[in-house]
Parts: C-alpha cells; sequence; structure tokens
C-alpha cells in the first residue's frame, strides 16, 4: 500500500506542481527533504537509545514480568472468555506490556506470537475470532505511555516545555481505546445474537 | 496537568533503575546492550524516512498539500481541526514513519508549542499505525475474514483525532 501512496504522492506532486507554477520549490524541497530526514534521526538517535537501554534494564531485572502479573486481572475483564493459563493469554500479556513500555521492536513480534497462539487454538482457520479482533483492535490503538520519541522530536525542534504532551496524551489514549474496545464488544455482541437466530430459524 | 507531565520521565527512569539496583543486576550492562539495539533500529529506519520526508515535502511546496486540505475544510471545520493537520490524520493509519515526518513538517513550519504543533503532537502520541497493524497480524496466520475488526479501530482512530484536536487547543 505504501508503494502507491508514496509514489502517487510524488507523481501527483510534480504533476500539481506545474500548474500552480511551483515546479522550482517542488524540486528544492526533494532535495532539502533528505536532508531533514537524516538530521531528523541524528536528534532521535539519543532518546532512543537511552530508552532502550532504560527498557532493557527493566528486562533483565525483572520489572517487566512483574508489570506483566499486574495486567493480567485487567486484561481477564477485556478478554473473558480465554483461559488465561493458556499460551494465548501469555503472549497477549507481554504484548501488551512492550506496547505500554513503547518496545515497538519487541512488541510486534510478541503480538503475532499472540495471534498465532489464538489461531492455533481456534483449529488455524480463516475467520478471525472475537479474541483476535479485540486483541488487533488493542494493538492499533496507541497504549504507550512515555511517547519518547515525540518529546524527543519536540525538545530538538526547541519547545519550551516538550513533556508538556504527555498527560493530555495519556487521557486521548483512553478516550480512543475505551471507544475501540465498546465498539468490538459491541460488535461482537451483535454478531454473536444474529448467528443464534439463524440458528433459531 | 503540568506536574504529572514534568515528573513522567523521570519517575520512569527512576523506577526502571531501582528495580534494576534491587533485583541486583549490573545496571549500566544491561543499559548500554539496550542502547546498542535502538542504535541498530533508528539507523534501519532512515532509507524510509529520506523517501518519506522527500514525499511529504514536495507535497506540501507543490501546493496539492493546500487543494486537499480545502476540498476537505468542510470537515475538518466541524471539529475545529487546524488544515495543517489534515495529512497527519489521513498518513497516521497508514504508516509511522510518514507520520513522524509530517509531524516534523509542522513543527519546522510553525514550532512544536504553536497550536498545530501541539495538537500535532498529541495526536502524534496518541494513535498508532492501525492498517498497517491489521495488515501485519492477521497477515502472518493468514486470517482472510477479519470481521469488526477495522471498525472497531477506526473508532478508536476517530476518537482519538478528535480528543487531541480538543486537548491539544486545551495546553
Amino acid at each position: 500500500m505504501m508503494n502507491y501512496i508514496w509514489g502517487g504522492m510524488i507523481v501527483i506532486s510534480l504533476i500539481v506542481s506545474v500548474f500552480t507554477g511551483r515546479v522550482e520549490q517542488t524540486a528544492a524541497a526533494a532535495v532539502s527533504g533528505a536532508g531533514d530526514a537524516v538530521s531528523l534521526t541524528m536528534s532521535l538517535l539519543g532518546i532512543m537509545c537511552l530508552w532502550t537501554g532504560i527498557s532493557k534494564i527493566g528486562e533483565d531485572g525483572g520489572l517487566i514480568r512483574l508489570i506483566a502479573k499486574a495486567l493480567r486481572p485487567v486484561l481477564r475483564l477485556v478478554f473473558p472468555k480465554l483461559d488465561p493459563n493458556s499460551k494465548g493469554f501469555g503472549a497477549i500479556v507481554m504484548n501488551v506490556v512492550a506496547n505500554l513500555l513503547g518496545m515497538g521492536n519487541a512488541a510486534t513480534p510478541l503480538g503475532i506470537n499472540a495471534v498465532t497462539e489464538l489461531w492455533n487454538a481456534n483449529g488455524k482457520r480463516t475467520t478471525a475470532t472475537d479474541e483476535m479482533c479485540m486483541f488487533v483492535v488493542l494493538n492499533t490503538a496507541s497504549l504507550q505511555l512515555i511517547p519518547s520519541t515525540l518529546i524527543s522530536l519536540r525538545q530538538s525542534y526547541g519547545s519550551a516545555a516538550p513533556g508538556e504532551v504527555i498527560l493530555p496524551i495519556w487521557i486521548c489514549e483512553v478516550c480512543a481505546l475505551t471507544a475501540g474496545i465498546v465498539m468490538a464488544k459491541v460488535m461482537s455482541r451483535l454478531s454473536s445474537t444474529e448467528k443464534r437466530l439463524n440458528q433459531c430459524r | 496537568m503540568q506536574i504529572v507531565s514534568m515528573f513522567a520521565v523521570p519517575a520512569f527512569i527512576f523506577i526502571f533503575l531501582v528495580s534494576g539496583f534491587v533485583s541486583r543486576i549490573d545496571v549500566y550492562d544491561s543499559f548500554v546492550s539496550g542502547a546498542k539495539s535502538g542504535l541498530t533500529s533508528t539507523f534501519n529506519i532512515i532509507p524510509a524516512l529520506i523517501g518519506l520526508m522527500v514525499g511529504i515535502a514536495m507535497f506540501r511546496e507543490s501546493g496539492c498539500l493546500e487543494l486537499i486540505s480545502k476540498a476537505l475544510s468542510p470537515l475538518t471545520n466541524l471539529i475545529h481541526m487546524p488544515s495543517e493537520i489534515v495529512p497527519l490524520a489521513l498518513l497516521r493509519p497508514v504508516s509511522g514513519s510518514a507520520a513522524i515526518a509530517v509531524v516534523t513538517d509542522i513543527f519546522n513550519n510553525f514550532g512544536p508549542d504553536s497550536l498545530q504543533g501541539k495538537i500535532a503532537s498529541v495526536m502524534m502520541g496518541s494513535t498508532e499505525t492501525t492498517i498497517y497493524t491489521i495488515a501485519v497480524y492477521f497477515g502472518s496466520v493468514g486470517i482472510k475474514n477479519i470481521r469488526y475488526t477495522l471498525l472497531a479501530a477506526l473508532t478508536a482512530d476517530l476518537c482519538g483525532i478528535v480528543m487531541s484536536v480538543i486537548l491539544g487547543s486545551l495546553i
């Protein structure tokens, strides 16, 4: 998909620039954009490493396992039908912890692992179960506690208070997550009622 | 509001370090090995970021962005969303690096503490790459019928986008 979005964006920009008479500026933007990307990476490098380093301390010291233990009761509410001792549930817990701590690189493989466990438990069918849908919805909403990349980006562009967005982000995350979970629960309820109705007929 | 935001990062670092001391691990060794993995993953995103930042800069400078923002203005005016935020709301669900590129562009032009900068910050921090996540997770096990996943995920996104415009204007 990025194939078409990226390619299309550039081709359309070049065509439109002819009509708006901004060919020169558009060409200049290509050059400066490439340079900006490298300086952006450089300014993010420090905080990314700081954060992955701190996370590793939590991993080696067992703090992450402790957080996972604390999260289990909460996740049982979201996945009431799932056996809390199953492999799938354990994988979900670890994925959510990785998301909370912003360990993006760890979260994706753990998430794939969780979906695979749920899929195995469902007889490898090609239709998603309610648990799979809910789990993917959780992952499409942001759960990150400290948006470290964003804060360092704000800092490198000279913000007077780079961290002042943290609390609004938390409020926003909770609202979006609640909306997603409620929608998923409602839809799952609807589809099971429909199924029952069909069986009666 | 400011106090919680201010103490979030130092409190986090403090808790992690103390937990490391309590369990008697070599915190410095752990830190360095963790930081090393951050180094590789940051360098790995450079090629994608170059491509995307070039694309977005061209899109803005050619006047395309203005045209799309104008076309969507009846909708965005409804929730008082500044037109500069539109590309972020459109690209965020598709690609994380593209969203970072848009945010950088907004910071560059308006500054991180401007209204646009604040809304962009909250939106960037509180949403995820929905479409990509669905594709990766369901694609990994060959699920074909995803049922209501996209609907629920987009509901969450819409709620996040509207809330970030409201909260971004408040701080």
